[in-house]
Parts: structure tokens; C-alpha cells; sequence
């Protein structure tokens, strides 16, 4: 028999991460008085895509060394385009703000001997990287804010839905992934903060959980939104990264390059003029890959000494620290040996890329009540900073929305439909394990999804994950842990058959390698200058051309495209 | 279904000798939840072969009994 817990809150955010606690935090200072829970499937201390901490920050406008505008413009040429610049000029507006606030709670970032913010310049145009070699305890001083101000916090708790009624969030439902409770919570307001979708391409090296991102970010958020009813945008432009090849983590390009690190292929010979993580630049990776002249190495064998200690120094503490025991269990050494480097399943997370769910300049998604902020929520190019801010703008928006709206009661059979959908597989123990489940389904991605695109392998695909349903049923776990990685794969599957549908809708090749098209191969923006959204309708997935919104800042794509190709070799 | 059960390396190690009774510090930190108590010896194993090698068990260990080593299939 199964325990039920019923919570009420005025605020939920879903997802203690990066977004999620800045959430928390801001909806508090905005109303001390209102109830605001965050609900975590990890913990908050070590939970996200910053659990280990993070080197540096890649998208800081800072006065004095660039300026919104700016900002907006070089992230709508890397991007295509295909943007909403209200949103990203949010980031560009309030990031400086955002990071005096993470200053004064103590979180170090670098700074020049005349105490300026010490910006390197890794992005094609302007500086906009400021390194943070002490930012490994990121985590634990957001925590440490998250209890001052206040918000409630409730652990191990992974959410499956959230609430729609009357068209409005009114919370979400979910299990512990400890005692196997089922729990219920209503809300006036629902903050998704559950980032990327990390588990969708599976790793060459065959590990379910050796992604690029955080495992336990397989899509929540993606699949949770969609089911609620909200639109979600861009998802053909599938993250893809230049990683450490097997270990599959940042090299990291970011924090070496200002240094005089770069990428260059086997000969040793630069191919790309900038680091900057962009398709064009993955495309040029591939073709690198491709041309026999590879494999492609992030080269720092030619820096001094003290360079290259420092280099590492802020590699092995922050972030994906065990990158040290990596390579010394190779007898690998940066003085004396290039960083094998490889390009990483694909995934969706618009911290990277572009692919999340539809939110406006204040963080709002298409269904009243229900916001998003982080990797989850497509403001292209968002990374960590954009994800503090869209987290503090859907904190403050909620707050303001919360005042006019009373609790609704969920609805007593959709509650049990789902209570059975979530604790099927816990029927049927001797069921297929979770593991054999979600590594053919990831596979799958792998082979038919996987960047280049073409229409015959991707029909297949679709095919494939929408009959992926009846295997999912198949699915036997024996305790609330194996539940939960359960309930992921229907996550991933939901974000796999979103990723194939986006990709074929699209006849045009766009974002570099992240949406290219070997039958449109070339960008065709008299018909495709425009987002595709998708949404859930009458239980089918629907697809559609969105306007770009009117831009604010002015760019002329014709004459500004993004290219980083090195001709000369 | 007929099922068997498979022999892992799994790259969480844990030295028993170190490990406190009492403490559940490596256990609440981990973000993939893969962590448990041996009920028989109070002592924290991996459990789950679902591993990020993402560190946090380790730092936050007081007795240094944890040794995360990178996955087999990745090193």
C-alpha cells in the first residue's frame, strides 16, 4: 500500500539547481510572507549542473567591457537568428546584478590587482568569460541562501506531472525515490527548473551515466512542460559539445584558451579561429573528424610551466574535478600531451544551444501558472548566468502572479491515472530492467538521430520511439530508486520523439552541425526563418511555424554570419 | 522475464575500516542517489552502478574513507 503526502505552497519550484534555488531566493525577498518550496529529486547541496562547482562564468555583461546591446547582438548571430532578443537581453541586463549579489554572499569570482571583474574574451566578438577559479562551492553557498531566506526545501522527491486545471499550473505530482511515497502538491504557481536533457545520445563509451551533463537530467522538465499543455521551441537544435574523448567532460577550451590553449587537429594546425561553443564550430569538428585529419586535440603543450599549473589548478578542483584522475590513469599530462578531444551525444539544453521549453522576456511558458528557467528554458546561449537570472525573474513573476490566484483542487482521476502510470513498473518486479530499456532507447538516438540529419533515419526513428511505448510497459523496477530511473526513460522518450519530430519538420540545415540536413543541406531562411514550437494537442504532438519575435537590436544576417573556419591551413 | 544477475566494477570504493556507523554524509550528497548502508555493518556501499564520478561523496567524506575512481568503460 502506498503512502500518500499532500503539500500546499503558494510558489513550487521544481528542480534546486542553478535556476531553482535563485528562484526560491528571489520569490522570498520579493514576498518573505509567501510559502515557497523547492522540490529536488538529488539534494540541493550537490545538485544540477553546477553540483561540483563552476570554473567561470561565459556569458558576464559587465559595464565597461560590453554592453547588453552588444551581448544580444553577438548571441543573435551565433544563433542564426532564431531568437527571442527580449529574453536574451534579460540575461545581458541583469547578469551584472546577479553576479554582485553571488559576490556578496561570497562567491569568488576573479578580479584584477585594482579589484575590477578580470573579463577574458573567448567568444568571437567581446569578452564575456570571467573566471571563477574558486567556484567550487557554488552549491553549498546557494544552499546556505536558500535556508536564510527561508524557502522550504524537500529532497528525493522526483516530480512525474504538473497539475493543469481550468488551463492553469496548480502543482505537480511525483514519488520519493527513497520510501516510494506517492506525493501530491498544490500550488498556486509552478517554477520547472530541471535543466538539460542530458540522457537522450548515448556516450560512445557505452556508460548510461558518463553524459556531458548531470545524469539525473534526462528531460524532466521537457516532458513535464509538454504534457502540461506549453509550447516548446527550437528542439531540432539538439546540444552537441567538444569533449575530453571517453571521460566526456569539458576540456575546458573556456578556462585554457584565454590562456593560449586552442583546438587544432593531428598535424597540430588550428581549423577553427574561435572556441566559443557553436554549431558552426562543432561542424567544422565533424568535417575535421572526417577529413582524416584527425583526431582534434585542445593543444597546450607549447605554454610555460606556470601557465599550464594554473591551468590545472583551476581544471582539477571545479566542475568535473576527477578530469586529474583521468588523465593520470592514462599517464596523460597537459605539458606533454595534446587533450584528445571528441564530439558528445547530443542532447537538448538551451544553457548550450537552443532547445527548451517557449518562456517570454519574464520567464512565463504558454500555459498561465507555470514558468521555466535554466537549461530547460530555450533562451539560447543561456549558460549559467542566464540561468541565476531567468531563475530570479520567474522567482519575481510568480510572486506577483500568486496574489490574484487561489489553490485549486486536482482533479481525483486524473490523480489515479497517474498514480497507476507512475508505480506500474513496481507491479511487475521481474520486469525488464531500466538499464536494458533505456540504453537500446538511447541507442536508438544514436543511430537514427545523430547529426547528419536525413529524412529516411529519422522516419525510422520516429517510428521506433513511438512504438518505444509498448516497451516502456515492459519496464519491472524493485524498489522506488529503480522506479525513478524508470520514470526517466519515459522522460527521455517523450524528449527523443519531440527531438525527431522538430528535426524533420525543419527542411533546411541550420545552427552548424546542430541541425544539419545531408537532403537540405544549405540555411533557407525565405521559408525557415522562423522557430518550430510544439506543443501537446488532443493527446497528438503538433508542430508549427513561430514568427520571430521583432528584434530590438539590429542585425543585418546577411552581411553577419557566423563563421569560424580557418582556410588557411 | 527471466532475469539474471550481472558482476559490475563499480567505481565508488569505499574502505570500511573508515567508514562511520553513524554518518550518512557520501549518502545524502550523491546526486544519482546510488549510495546505501550496508544494514548488517552500518558501512556505505555503491549499490546502483549509475556513477557521474562527479566527486561530492569523496569531498564530503570526514574520515577520507571514499576513493571514487573514474568508470572502467570510460578509463
Amino acid at each position: 500500500m502506498t503512502n500518500t503526502q499532500q503539500l500546499k505552497t503558494d510558489v513550487l519550484v521544481v528542480g534546486g539547481g542553478t535556476a531553482g534555488t535563485m528562484a526560491a531566493i528571489k520569490a522570498k525577498q520579493a514576498n518573505p510572507e509567501a510559502e515557497v518550496l523547492i522540490l529536488e529529486k538529488a539534494n540541493i547541496r550537490r545538485s544540477g549542473a553546477i553540483a561540483m562547482g563552476m570554473d567561470g562564468v561565459n556569458t558576464a555583461v559587465i559595464p565597461g567591457n560590453s554592453t547588453p546591446e552588444q551581448y544580444v547582438r553577438e548571441i543573435t548571430i551565433a544563433n542564426d537568428g532564431i531568437l527571442n532578443q527580449k529574453a536574451v537581453y534579460q540575461t545581458g541586463k541583469l547578469g551584472y546584478e546577479v553576479i554582485q549579489e553571488l559576490d556578496s554572499w561570497g562567491v569568488k569570482f576573479q578580479k584584477d590587482t585594482y579589484g575590477n571583474y578580470d573579463l577574458k574574451q573567448v567568444h568571437r566578438v567581446g569578452k564575456y568569460v570571467l573566471p571563477m577559479p574558486e567556484g567550487k562551492d557554488l552549491k553549498k553557498i546557494l544552499t546556505r541562501q536558500v535556508k536564510r531566506h527561508k524557502a522550504k526545501v524537500t529532497n528525493r522527491v522526483m516530480a512525474t506531472r504538473v497539475m493543469v486545471k481550468d488551463g492553469r499550473a496548480i502543482g505537480a505530482v511525483g514519488f520519493d525515490v527513497r520510501n516510494g511515497d506517492f506525493v501530491v502538491i498544490q500550488a498556486k504557481a509552478v517554477i520547472l527548473c530541471t535543466g538539460a536533457c542530458g540522457r537522450l545520445g548515448l556516450p560512445e563509451s557505452g556508460y548510461l551515466y558518463g553524459t556531458y551533463e548531470n545524469p539525473t537530467n534526462a528531460g524532466d522538465g521537457y516532458s513535464m512542460a509538454y504534457h502540461a499543455g506549453a509550447e516548446l521551441t527550437n528542439i531540432e537544435c539538439f546540444q552537441i559539445n567538444p569533449l575530453i574523448k571517453d571521460y566526456n567532460g569539458p576540456a575546458c577550451a573556456y578556462v585554457a584558451s584565454p590562456f593560449g590553449a586552442y583546438t587544432a587537429n593531428a598535424e597540430g594546425h588550428r581549423f577553427v579561429s574561435c572556441d566559443y561553443w557553436s554549431g558552426q564550430m562543432m561542424l567544422e569538428i565533424w568535417k575535421e573528424l572526417n577529413s582524416g585529419k584527425g583526431p582534434i586535440q585542445l593543444k597546450m603543450t607549447h605554454l610555460d610551466e606556470d601557465t599550464i599549473s594554473e591551468i590545472e589548478s583551476i581544471l582539477w578542483s571545479n566542475e568535473r574535478p576527477s578530469r586529474e584522475r583521468f588523465h593520470e590513469s592514462r599517464g596523460e599530462n597537459y605539458r606533454t600531451h595534446g587533450v584528445e578531444m571528441h564530439i558528445s551525444e547530443i542532447g537538448l539544453c538551451s544553457g548550450h544551444s537552443a532547445s527548451g521549453v517557449w518562456v517570454n522576456e519574464k520567464g512565463e511558458t504558454t500555459v498561465p501558472g507555470l514558468y521555466a528557467a535554466g537549461d530547460m528554458a530555450s533562451v539560447p546561449h543561456n549558460y549559467m548566468i542566464g540561468a541565476f537570472v531567468f531563475g530570479r525573474l520567474a522567482g519575481t513573476n510568480a510572486i506577483e502572479y500568486v496574489r490574484d490566484v487561489e489553490h485549486l483542487e486536482p482533479d481525483i482521476d486524473w490523480l489515479a491515472a497517474e498514480k497507476a502510470r507512475i508505480y506500474k513498473p513496481m507491479q511487475n518486479p521481474d520486469g525488464i530492467p531500466h538499464t536494458q530499456v533505456e540504453y537500446k532507447l538511447r541507442r536508438i538516438v544514436n543511430d537514427y538521430l545523430q547529426p547528419p540529419k536525413n529524412t529516411y533515419k529519422m522516419d525510422i526513428a520516429l517510428n521506433k520511439f513511438i512504438n518505444y511505448h509498448d516497451t516502456l510497459d515492459l519496464m519491472g523496477a524493485k524498489d522506488p530508486h529503480e522506479l525513478m530511473r524508470c520514470m526517466e526513460v519515459h522522460f527521455i522518450r517523450d524528449c527523443a520523439e519531440m527531438a525527431a519530430r522538430a528535426s524533420l519538420y525543419r527542411k533546411e540545415s541550420r545552427w552548424g552541425l546542430y541541425h544539419y540536413r545531408i537532403d537540405y543541406p544549405e540555411k533557407n531562411n525565405q521559408e525557415w526563418f522562423c522557430h518550430v514550437n510544439l506543443k501537446k494537442e488532443d493527446n497528438n504532438m503538433t508542430l508549427f511555424k513561430r514568427p520571430v519575435e521583432p528584434y530590438i537590436v539590429d542585425v543585418n544576417l546577411e552581411k553577419e554570419v557566423y563563421d569560424v573556419k580557418v582556410t588557411s591551413k | 522475464m527471466a532475469l539474471t544477475t550481472q558482476r559490475v566494477d563499480v567505481p565508488v570504493i569505499v574502505d570500511e575500516s573508515k567508514c562511520l556507523e553513524k554518518c550518512n554524509a557520501c549518502i545524502e550528497v550523491c546526486p544519482l542517489d546510488v549510495l546505501v548502508k550496508n544494514p548488517e555493518t552500518g558501512k556505505a556501499y555503491m549499490k546502483y552502478d549509475e556513477c557521474w564520478f562527479c566527486l561530492p561523496c569523496e569531498k564530503e567524506c570526514p574520515t577520507n574513507a571514499i576513493t571514487v575512481q573514474i568508470p572502467f568503460l570510460l578509463r
